[in-house]
């Protein structure tokens, strides 16, 4: 896959996680990200995985992990019990209904982190427009026969859905091929992640400053 | 895979003789009463290296290495011995028969003190909490506190749930493999087949069978019952087809296929090692047993500290997954360290016994990592 988590992200996720904090991760794979976090942040981990063989190398790294479809894995927990649900991109390969699941995940827990492939990223936009083909970019690399991804988002889609369901947007960080975006994330990242929350007062639109990203392009 | 134990022995604790007693939970009581236990490896200096490994309906105490003089090793031999998933050079590793069974633990077949011959169904009926409180009593013998890990597939499975929720205190962390927090009415009309069939035949005579003919065509279609239930469609289609045996027709109506042949063999070699009225006991132990307690598994496991490892199979349908997922979720609503993994086997309710690849891996790095996060 030409385009990895392993490195920026990772280091982005594992800066926005808070020392000591119990973390939920999503589609967690075979744990690599949650093992880092166990070893450099000292979160409390819990992972939900479908595939078994991946159960196997979580387990193999000490992990705690669960065997369930992520769609139907939340609603066994109370509410807030863990400071952070993180979806590596699981948001968009692994869960059925988005909408309900991401709202699951802030009733559980006190943040999320969702990180997902950007739809809108410019070479994506110029296949459509000038090829009339489905993208296939180093974020999104398959074809629409092959590819795990049942749902396809933007920067700007996401940014608008945290803003209709009243979620507060606490931080954001935007990958290019090359590094990090700043300017224009929604045409030139290939993928965002976003720190949200539960807004706790229901007017607190006024303190939106950092909704970075932006929303005409 | 490493050398096995070697030979081990079978050990015997006795107590509860007068003026002593062990009450079950039925009100009556055994005076005295006898454990049969095995132990393998060592138990270390802070006595901290225990495991308790529960056998299910048919096991015994002997669950690893060889007896003197015979070949066949303990029932979960492949997961028990040095650098297996229960590793006897880094833990210490004890099993004991179930009380009510048959292979030295006080059970209907033992002699009852007040009239010199064998209890039958004079003996009282025992439940699974009666049995954990047993096995506790036996730690205690041993010296042992509190346990690294307990840990059992099938029945062996609703005993660690019952360790779990009746001593908490005494269990660092927990293994249930392919059980139920109670059985389903499927469950437990299977085991009412078999109960049925061993008090049909004429042989049981209400279960004052001992020293003479004992109810061995009973016993043994319920142990064939037993037998497809622990077996998946997949499992026998693969070891049997539609083939036919070499050993003609047991009856006029049979056709000679190699699973009626397979269920008689099981059925008649299992007489030779088990009692009817032990079977009749256990069973109705397992049927009546329910870690909820009416209520809710959450509520019973609130407050928790043990980390937990939940295994099913896939193609198990006397014990089916979603009865392992309900034992996960209730780990999830109490906030308890939990592990799950459905293994992908075909095996079906055997993979329990059979898969041990897939959990040697998941077993042995579970228990690593209770162990080294004690230390």
């Amino acid at each position: 896959m030409g385009f990895s988590t392993g490195g920026a992200a990772y280091e982005t996720i594992i800066d926005w996680v808070e020392p000591g904090s119990s973390v939920l991760e999503l589609g967690c794979g075979s744990g690599g990200l949650l093992s880092r976090l166990v070893k450099e942040r000292n979160v409390k981990a819990q992972g939900i995985e479908i595939d078994d063989a991946s159960i196997s190398l979580c387990v193999q790294k000490g992990l705690n992990v669960l065997h369930e479809q992520v769609d139907t894995a939340l609603g066994d927990y109370a509410d807030n019990s863990f400071d952070f649900a993180i979806f590596d991109r699981s948001l968009q390969r692994v869960v059925r209904r988005p909408d309900i699941v991401l709202m699951e995940a802030l009733r559980i827990s006190r943040n999320a982190i969702v990180g997902f492939s950007n739809f809108a990223h410019y070479p994506g936009r110029c296949q459509v427009f000038f090829r009339g083909r489905t993208p296939v970019t180093p974020s999104l690399p398959y074809q629409w026969h092959d590819t795990p991804n049942l749902h396809f988002l933007s920067i700007a889609d996401f940014t608008d859905y945290c803003h209709s369901k009243n979620i507060r947007i606490e931080k954001v960080a935007f990958f290019g091929g090359t590094g990090t975006i700043r300017l224009l994330p929604n045409l030139r990242a290939l993928a965002g992640f976003f720190l949200i929350s539960k807004r706790l007062e229901p007017d607190e639109n006024s303190q939106g400053g950092s909704d970075e990203s932006d929303r005409d392009s | 895979m490493s050398k096995g134990i070697g030979i081990v022995e079978t050990q015997y604790y006795t107590f509860a003789a007068p003026p002593g007693r062990f009450l079950l939970d039925s009100g009556e009581k055994l005076v005295p009463i006898t454990v049969a236990y095995e132990t393998y490896g060592d138990l270390n200096e802070d006595r901290s290296n225990a495991i308790l490994v529960l056998h299910a309906l048919s096991g015994d105490a002997h669950a690893a290495g060889l007896h003197k003089g015979q070949n066949k090793p303990g029932w979960w031999d492949d997961m028990i011995g040095p650098g297996r998933a229960f590793d006897t050079d880094k833990y210490f590793v004890v099993c004991s028969n179930v009380l009510g069974g048959c292979k030295g633990t006080t059970g209907p077949s033992s002699i009852n003190p007040s009239t010199g011959r064998p209890f039958g169904t004079d003996f009282p009926l025992v439940t699974i909490p009666d049995m954990v409180r047993l096995q506790g009593q036996l730690l205690d013998h041993l010296g042992i506190d509190r346990l690294l890990s307990v840990a059992g597939g099938s029945m062996g499975g609703q005993q660690v749930l019952e360790w779990l929720v009746s001593y908490p205190y005494r269990v660092q962390s927990a293994i249930v493999i392919a059980t139920a927090a109670r059985h389903s009415p499927q469950q437990i009309a299977f085991n009412e087949v078999g109960r049925q069939a061993i008090m049909a035949d004429p042989d049981w005579q209400n279960g004052r069978y001992y020293g003479g003919e004992s109810p061995a065509k009973g016993l043994s279609v319920a142990r064939m019952v037993g037998h497809i239930t622990y077996m998946s469609d997949i499992s026998m289609a693969e070891k049997f087809g539609r083939r036919t045996g070499g050993n003609g027709k047991a009856h006029p109506f049979s056709n000679g296929f190699e699973v009626e042949d397979y269920l008689h063999y099981r059925g008649l070699s299992f007489v030779d090692r088990f009692d009817a009225n032990s079977y009749l006991y256990i069973t109705r132990a397992i049927d009546e047993y329910d870690a909820t307690r009416g209520g809710n598994l959450a509520d019973a496991f609130k407050g928790l500290k043990a980390k937990i490892l939940v295994l099913s199979f896939k193609s198990d349908w006397l014990y089916p997954s979603y009865q392992s997922l309900e034992i996960v979720r209730a780990c999830k609503t109490a906030g308890v360290d939990v592990t799950y993994c459905e293994i992908n086997s075909t095996y079906g309710h055997d993979a329990f016994l059979l898969e041990v690849d897939e959990e040697t891996t998941l077993v042995s790095h579970f228990l690593i990592k209770v162990f080294e996060g004690a230390r």
